[in-house]
């Protein structure tokens, strides 16, 4: 049951993240994105990883995306906007990342990722409960520099959003 | 159980409490699956040239890498894996939005975002 699960999400995954590349309308682009992030929370899920899988889902499909909805239909782009690479530039850009995966598939087709020695497996790592305390215990001064990373991106995204004082109002 | 996956718990005590995908799915196919969305986002980068479809692209390519750390933490139980995409996820979220002010600041000078354009800096 689950395993069908698993491949289901799995070829849903692929088949949107496939889509977003070759989707010519921008925003079918973003909504095929919003597809592969919602089915890659339904991978966290699978995998015990709670807190994970609310993250994602409130900061990825939340947060990001709409914010890239945003500026696609601020900038008001169209299908006919972009221009296109030749067709033999995309040949070749799509045999250089086949072979660039079949050799990472060849050199992975061998690895050896069987457990060392687990005494006890808790299933429970993934909880909010259980991730608070490692990210509050090891991990605080991460926690408090990425507070500090944020605020710079604040500032930065508003200085290159706000207008020069001699520009026009040109939209 | 699967007989393939037996291999993984030798050690393991505490059989019923494990997830029923670890126990019976290999942590191989998470790393295959991790390599083709990668591959995917690579695709995408090097054939488009709108620039929020880039950006898109290489978003693909930090969620694959978010999955597999997560699976290999799932597996081994180990919580500090999932930290690491919680940073990896807050890093991403500050990149998209510096990101997506320099495009939108790229499209209000040049009226476009198509990448070709932007070549000054490729020699």
């Amino acid at each position: 049951m689950t395993g069908n699960f698993f491949y289901f999400l799995t070829f849903l995954t692929l088949f949107a993240a496939i889509g977003v590349v070759v989707s010519k309308n921008p925003v079918y682009s973003v909504l095929f994105m919003i597809l592969t992030f919602f089915a890659l929370t339904g991978h966290y899920i699978l995998l015990n990883a709670q807190f994970l899988a609310a993250v994602n889902f409130i900061v990825y499909m939340g947060a990001i995306m709409v914010l890239f909805l945003f500026v696609i239909m601020f900038l008001n782009m169209r299908e006919d906007t972009e221009q296109h690479k030749p067709v033999l530039s995309k040949i070749a850009a799509a045999i250089a990342g086949g072979i660039l995966f079949v050799v990472m598939i060849a050199a992975l087709k061998d690895v050896n990722t069987q457990m060392t020695t687990t005494a006890v497996f808790d299933s429970q790592i993934g909880m909010v409960e259980n991730l608070g305390k490692v990210l509050f215990r090891d991990y605080l001064l991460p926690f408090e520099l990425a507070s500090v990373l944020f605020l710079a991106a604040m500032a930065g995204a508003v200085m290159l959003g706000k207008r020069e004082p001699g520009e026009q109002n040109r939209f | 159980m699967s007989s393939a996956s037996n291999a993984y718990f030798t050690n393991v005590f505490i059989m019923n409490d494990i997830p029923e995908v670890i126990r019976t799915i290999p942590l191989n196919y998470y790393l295959y699956f991790s390599t083709a969305l990668f591959c995917i986002g690579i695709i995408g980068v090097l054939t488009r040239r709108n620039a929020i479809i880039i950006f898109m692209c290489i978003e693909l390519m930090l969620n694959s890498v978010n999955l597999l750390l997560t699976a290999f933490s799932s597996y081994r139980s180990d919580p500090n894996g999932q930290i690491f995409v919680f940073f990896i996820m807050a890093v991403a979220a500050a990149e998209v939005a510096v990101g997506l002010a320099i495009i939108v600041m790229i499209y209000r000078n040049v009226r476009s975002t198509d990448i070709n354009i932007l070549n000054k800096l490729k020699w």
